[in-house]
């Protein structure tokens, strides 16, 4: 498939470089300033190249990059709240055109996803995206395999920063500021952390959860989510936990039509105290039990194969 | 993937069984068919609960799983259960606060909880290594009538938000793993 990626973020520049090991072709690239073009295919390296040199990874407007020749048009550009633009507008344009869109970014799809479907229905070209959820792993796919119909609730550990934090915290007695000051050295927390910390990060993905189980019959916006972060667990409340076989952990629930996040108790060796930037989801299935999905829950690789794995799962246009 | 699903656990089972001959054979039937492995059973008979029953603490061995199952058949079959091993079988939970939790009244706050849903704290462990005048963290083990657990986590955090204290939840029911 021929394809546009809007976003030159790590999981953008991802998507690009891997999207020949996946038999596609990139025929644009956009940052949020410029975009490179050619419909036999751009080189990838030489427009990555230019954007580590010179800021920018073509001399095209980015509009360029909408208006191409493509299948399907990979939105990775950053997450914005309340109507979701730009990545709204760009998922409209690619929709009218009737080409595929797949999402990285999770802003049109927890904040209108509504409106995306609507646009979807419309259009001859379907929405898909795998990647806003738990980056590489296969969570809104097995939902869709096993069909939401009988998926009855999802929960789970969905910020590799904060799981970071709180998993540091526990096994090395630290405070919360020491270890999201090393978090931040280490490049797993970002300068400003606040999205991760503060739950925004996993309320997203867990409203996403739940628009696809309520399968249009409730939106679900940030708005519908209780949302508490970690940044005010002091590391006597991690003592006190481990005490009793316990640990914290910053837990994301979508259950009973109800979004929550917040930090709970869950027992040391259970599931879903997985350790470090890993991330789980635990799905509960009408007739087959509890089913787990652990692994990597960000980075440009990580996402960008669930982007790709999307693109395969596309039909022919 | 984890495997943990299929580690086998010890759990403890607390039961009321009314006093009538053949109800301890019949409370151990669904643990029995639900694959529990049955590890001890302490039958106080000569101690009445208030209510006219007869405690019964069974300790077993079972999979998470096959535990929720016991659990599910136990109730199917109409029998009170007190306390289940796991978080919230809705009668006992344990919750972390955190904040100026000395400052804010500490027992004032553990009375509040108590009084607004009839739970009763049964166990209390405090840790302040800033000293009581900072933040410090407090670990509660409430026990609750059945069913009221939801109730109780409310009163919790109606009071939390008042003192502006943070609270650690238990996972919701069935989220025990």
């Amino acid at each position: 498939m021929k394809l546009a990626v809007l976003g030159a973020g790590a999981v953008g520049r991802s998507v690009a470089e891997l999207a020949a090991d996946y038999g596609h072709t990139v025929t644009a690239l956009a940052d949020s300033s410029s975009a490179v073009v050619d419909a036999d295919g751009i080189d990838v390296a030489d427009a990555l190249a230019t954007k580590d040199e010179e800021g920018t990874v073509g001399t095209d407007a980015p509009q360029a990059a909408l208006d191409a020749d493509y299948d399907a048009l990979v939105e990775a550009t950053p997450t914005t709240l309340g109507d979701a633009q730009p990545g709204f507008g760009h998922v409209e344009a690619a929709l009218e055109r009737d080409r595929h869109v797949v999402l990285a970014n999770k802003g049109p799809v927890a904040e209108r996803y509504a409106d995306v479907r609507a646009l979807e229905r419309e259009s001859a070209s379907e929405v898909l995206f795998e990647a806003t959820v738990g980056g590489a792993m296969p969570v809104l796919s097995t939902i869709a395999d096993f069909d939401p119909e009988h998926i009855t609730a999802a929960r789970g550990v969905l910020n590799g920063t904060a799981n970071f934090i709180l998993s540091r915290m526990a096994a090395e007695g630290l405070g919360y500021e020491h270890v999201l000051a090393e978090a931040q050295d280490l490049g797993v927390a970002e300068a400003d952390p606040t999205f991760d910390v503060e739950g925004t990060d996993a309320a997203l993905k867990c409203v996403i959860v739940a628009n696809v189980l309520a399968q249009g019959d409730r939106e679900y916006t940030l708005d519908d989510a209780e949302v508490e972060g970690i940044s005010s667990i002091p590391g006597s409340a991690l003592e006190l936990a481990q005490e009793d076989g316990h640990t914290v952990r910053l837990i994301g629930e979508v259950a009973d039509g109800d979004v929550r996040v917040g930090p709970r108790l869950v027992p040391e060796n259970a599931a879903l105290s997985v350790s470090g930037t890993r991330n789980i989801v635990q799905l509960e299935t009408e007739h087959a039990g509890r089913l787990n999905i652990s692994g990597r829950g960000a980075g440009g690789p990580e996402t960008a194969s669930a982007v790709l794995a999307d693109v395969g799962r596309l039909p022919e246009r | 993937m984890s495997d943990s699903q299929d580690e086998v656990r010890a759990y403890t089972v607390r039961l009321e069984l009314v006093d009538e001959p053949g109800e301890l054979l019949r409370a151990l039937h669904p643990i029995a068919d639900n694959g529990g492995n049955l590890l001890s059973i302490f039958h106080e008979r000569g101690n009445i609960t208030p209510r006219g029953h007869i405690p019964v603490e069974v300790d077993l061995e079972a999979t998470p799983e096959r535990f929720d199952g016991i659990v599910e058949a136990l109730r199917d079959a109409d029998f009170n259960i007190i306390q289940a091993g796991a978080e919230r079988y809705g009668e006992a939970l344990t919750i972390v606060l955190s904040g100026h939790l000395v400052n804010t009244d500490l027992s004032h706050t553990l009375s509040h909880i108590q009084e607004a849903t009839e739970a009763t704290v049964t166990d209390l462990a405090l840790s302040a290594p800033e000293g009581t005048e900072d933040v410090s963290s407090a670990r509660l083990r409430l026990a609750t009538e059945e069913g009221k657990a939801d109730d109780a986590l409310a009163a919790v955090r109606e009071v939390a938000t008042e003192k502006d204290l943070t609270v650690v939840e238990p996972l919701t029911a069935g989220g025990d793993a």
